[in-house]
């Protein structure tokens, strides 16, 4: 057994604003194997994208600052690295990939250009060396005509060729860990399956471990190994795939599936807002808009995580603690649960 | 349901969206010598649905040097027909590119279209002088677009929601508030939020600002592009069932335009789907979505990511780009991508095999297929020279490229196919092309099939629902012109 690539723990990022300091990311943990994919979703802040961004100081500073945790990636903790031992870790061991696609490309530069950079930074290859494997790049990720588009322009692509152009760069460097936010929600639905088959197979094939960070439940069930659902800066629920959609055990969780429209009986909408990322509540973050909450979910610290059901699926909600009833919350109106089924406590 | 137009119906929530309704039919009237709708009517009147779209059309001329000689033109919207009928909810659907906000846009006049009929409550909206437009544009009112780039930062909500009740002449400023008020009750937000700014709202509010002023001027028909493509999900269906309720509650028809197929199955009674300027399909939303008869309609609701892992990798996965709609594919628009292209008499294939085929036609009939190209990526591949790779490791690298096996199951189909290579192989990429499409060519890219009725009840634009008419007789050349 080897240890896992990243595992992130107690990770806390924060941002100074006018109107107080917002805690992003507050408090998150999770590990990712190599190989493995892991999904982060969550709504619009909920912190997810940060989480992302925090591993590699890719949060603009000011006004945000990771303040706590430590990210231990391959062993080393990034957090104590300098920027320059951080550079050759970002970009080379680990790839960003982003929602727009435009914003990772200069216009000014053929695409064969710009892999070639990235191939040329992180490796020591002559330039025909490194536009032989610009063009096998692009060939890899399904460009038709490698050998001539490596000329082109960023222009002179399709938004979701544009975004396989960005994967090739991102690949350039057979990089440990790909971080890939919204990588598809830009694009059009049957484009969208393209790029999510090809993450699949390139990971696949470059052995690259992905962290995969979405809104969509349904990217997440496509190509997730393991979830984590993060809610205001928390992690809710963590669980392997096919456990996260079968037994869904989060309020949150549950309601978030629940609100997916064409679901048959109708979306249902989470009533409430997200609460003020300034002057998070005491508690449960989720509480003001959850309907199971008790008295112990309005005081203290966000409950801790704690196994529900299977041993890698954890949860935190106080109906998972000794001495509550977890049917309590698994009984409502859930994708896969008829309430017949007995989760074992 | 037909009757319920003008807000008629009782209100449930104390008369404020009443009395919105009322006051601003009276604001109008108190405009200018307008006159009422009905003096316009078609004789055909009470059985016109609301709006009637025939033959609409919206082209943009793409031009060239200093006297903008016009070299071609992109089809943007290319001859579509539909109906919305009152307190009905009608989706058109499609990805980006197809056309779906320009027919919007152009139905509205917002932009002039290049052709057709657009009937509105029995008129001609695109015979309306200005005046009338002006009235045109108070019944049918376009909402929704990007929340946060629609209201002025220093306007408060009363006074954006207000602001269409000034543009169309309302001056008793009292009336104006008390109407906005119970507008801004009728969509979920209290009277007082009339004071606050747009920065002080989310995403989900802003939206509901957006639609309290489009019905603030007592509309008929509201077009909603992408309601709520920008919001979370949570919030998505909060915005979808608000949309419904007031629909219902003010006799509305809407026109939503959205590329995502769960939100128009939410809220719409019938969809109409677009690819590249057309509608393929038209159907009450429970069959298109239960029995859909396009191919294209297939794929669309087959690529959608499903929440459940254990259905993962069965989505139908389209090949290729949307084509350029300056220069939309002949035949059937989308038969460059079509998984379910029909196949040429006399021979047998796979499915997914005669689909390579095709995408290697299509290729060849693009200019873009370049057999140095094929040479080089397999040089590269195999680590040798060009130069030295035998015609038959080239002929295998291009059916590699388009997911052919070695050799086809047909003798006869593989005969052609084997020939073809050994052109392509020689460099002779025309010889490769004619001898493909002699042998193989598919009604599909010959004649544009029409939008016929189905087995299924619906209309769909696709050769498996009939025999296609006589090649070269397409009914639809040079329409467009
Ligand atoms: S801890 Fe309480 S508020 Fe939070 S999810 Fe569980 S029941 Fe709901
Ligand atoms: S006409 Fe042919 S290409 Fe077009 S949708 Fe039907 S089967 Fe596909």
């Amino acid at each position: 057994m080897s240890d896992p690539l990243l595992v992130v723990e107690d990770l806390e990022t924060r941002f100074r604003t006018d109107r107080g300091t917002v805690r992003a990311v507050d408090g998150v943990s999770f590990s990712v194997d190599r190989g493995e994919t892991v999904c982060v979703v969550g709504e619009s802040g909920s912190g997810k994208t940060v989480t992302g961004e925090s591993l590699t100081r890719l949060v603009p500073s000011p006004p945000g600052e990771v303040v706590g945790g430590t990210i231990r990636f391959d062993g080393r903790d990034l957090r104590r690295l300098s920027e320059s031992e951080l550079e050759s870790v970002r970009g080379n061991r680990i790839a960003h990939v982003f929602q727009n696609p435009q914003d990772a490309l200069d216009p000014v530069y053929s695409v064969g250009w710009q892999i070639r950079e990235a191939v040329t930074l992180h490796r020591d290859v002559s330039t025909s060396e490194a536009r032989a494997r610009a063009v096998d790049l692009l060939d890899r990720v399904g460009i038709p005509d490698a050998s001539v588009r490596v000329d082109d322009y960023p222009h002179e692509f399709s938004g979701g060729m544009k975004q396989r152009v960005v994967i090739a760069m991102a690949l350039a460097a057979e990089p440990d860990l790909l971080v890939a936010d919204e990588p598809t929600t830009a694009l059009d639905v049957t484009i969208q399956m393209q790029i999510l088959r090809l993450l699949r197979d390139v990971q696949a094939e470059f052995d690259t471990a992905l962290l995969l960070i979405t809104h969509d439940l349904g990217v997440v069930a496509e190509v997730a190994d393991r979830v984590v659902v993060m809610y205001a800066g928390k992690v809710m629920e963590e669980a392997d795939v096919y456990e996260l959609f079968d037994s869904p055990s989060h309020p949150y969780t549950r309601a978030l599936l629940d609100c997916l429209p064409g679901r048959g009986e109708g979306a249902r909408a989470i009533g409430g807002r997200l609460p003020d990322p300034t002057d998070p509540p005491d508690g449960c973050r989720f509480h003001a808009r959850c309907p199971h909450a008790v008295e112990a979910c309005r005081t203290g610290d966000q409950p801790p995580m704690v196994p529900a059901g299977d041993a890698d699926h954890t949860v935190s909600c106080v109906y998972y603690q000794p001495g509550y009833d977890e049917s309590v919350v698994t009984n409502g109106r859930g994708p896969e649960n008829d309430g017949s089924e007995v989760v074992d406590g | 349901m037909a009757d319920d137009v003008g807000g008629g119906k009782p209100s449930n929530t104390g008369g404020a969206g009443h009395d919105a309704v009322d006051s601003a039919d009276s604001a109008s009237a108190t405009d200018s010598t307008d006159t009422d709708s009905t003096d316009f009517a078609d004789p055909a009147g009470p059985v016109d649905p609301l709006l009637r779209v025939r033959n609409l059309t919206k082209h943009y001329p793409i031009t060239e040097g200093l006297l903008a000689r016009e070299v071609g033109r992109v089809r943007a919207v290319d001859g579509i027909d539909f109906e919305v009928r009152r307190g009905e909810t009608v989706g058109l659907v499609g990805e980006s590119g197809c056309g779906k906000s320009t027919a919007a846009t152009s139905l509205l006049r917002l932009e002039e279209p290049t052709a057709g009929e657009v009937r509105f409550e029995g008129e001609e909206v695109t015979e309306y002088d200005a005046a009338e437009l002006k009235r045109f544009r108070r019944r049918a009112q376009m909402v929704f677009q990007d929340p946060t780039s629609s209201f002025d930062p220093r306007m408060t909500i009363g006074e954006s929601v207000a602001e269409p009740l000034v543009v169309h002449g309302m001056t008793d400023g009292e009336r104006r508030e008390r109407i906005v008020r119970g507008v801004l009750e009728r969509v979920g937000l209290s009277a007082d939020d009339a004071d606050r700014y747009p920065h002080e709202l989310s995403g989900g509010q802003k939206q509901r600002v957006g639609l309290a002023r489009g019905l603030v001027v007592d509309p008929s028909l509201v077009v909603a592009d992408e309601p709520v493509s920008a919001l979370d999900v949570s919030i998505q269906a909060e915005i979808l069932s608000l949309l419904d309720d007031v629909q219902e509650a003010f006799g509305l028809g809407v026109l939503l335009i959205s590329h995502d197929l769960a939100v128009v199955r939410e809220v719409c009674d019938r969809v109409a789907v677009m690819y590249l300027g057309e509608i393929v399909e038209t159907a009450p939303t429970d069959e298109l979505f239960e029995d859909p008869q396009h191919p294209y309609t297939r794929a669309l609701l087959g690529s959608i990511p499903r929440p459940d892992p254990h259905r993962r990798g069965s989505a139908v996965e389209l090949t290729g780009d949307v084509p350029d709609p300056s220069d939309p594919p002949a035949g059937c628009r989308f038969h460059t991508r079509c998984p379910e292209v029909i196949q040429p008499d006399g021979y047998e294939f796979e499915q997914s095999v005669w689909r390579g085929v095709m995408d290697l036609r299509v290729r060849l009939r693009s200019g873009r297929f370049d057999d140095a190209v094929v040479r080089e990526t397999a040089a590269e591949a195999d680590g040798v020279p060009a130069a030295e790779l035998s015609p038959e490791r080239v002929a295998a690298a291009v059916r590699e490229e388009f997911d052919l096996p070695a050799e086809l199951g047909d003798d006869d189909a593989e005969r052609v196919l084997s020939d073809a290579m050994s052109a392509l192989v020689d460099g002779e990429v025309e010889t490769a092309r004619e001898r493909l499409a002699e042998s193989f060519g598919t009604v599909c890219e010959t004649v544009d099939p029409p939008l016929d009725a189905t087995p299924a009840g619906h209309e769909a634009a696709c050769h498996l629902h009939g025999e296609p008419t006589e090649p070269g007789a397409a009914p639809d050349e040079g329409r467009a012109d």
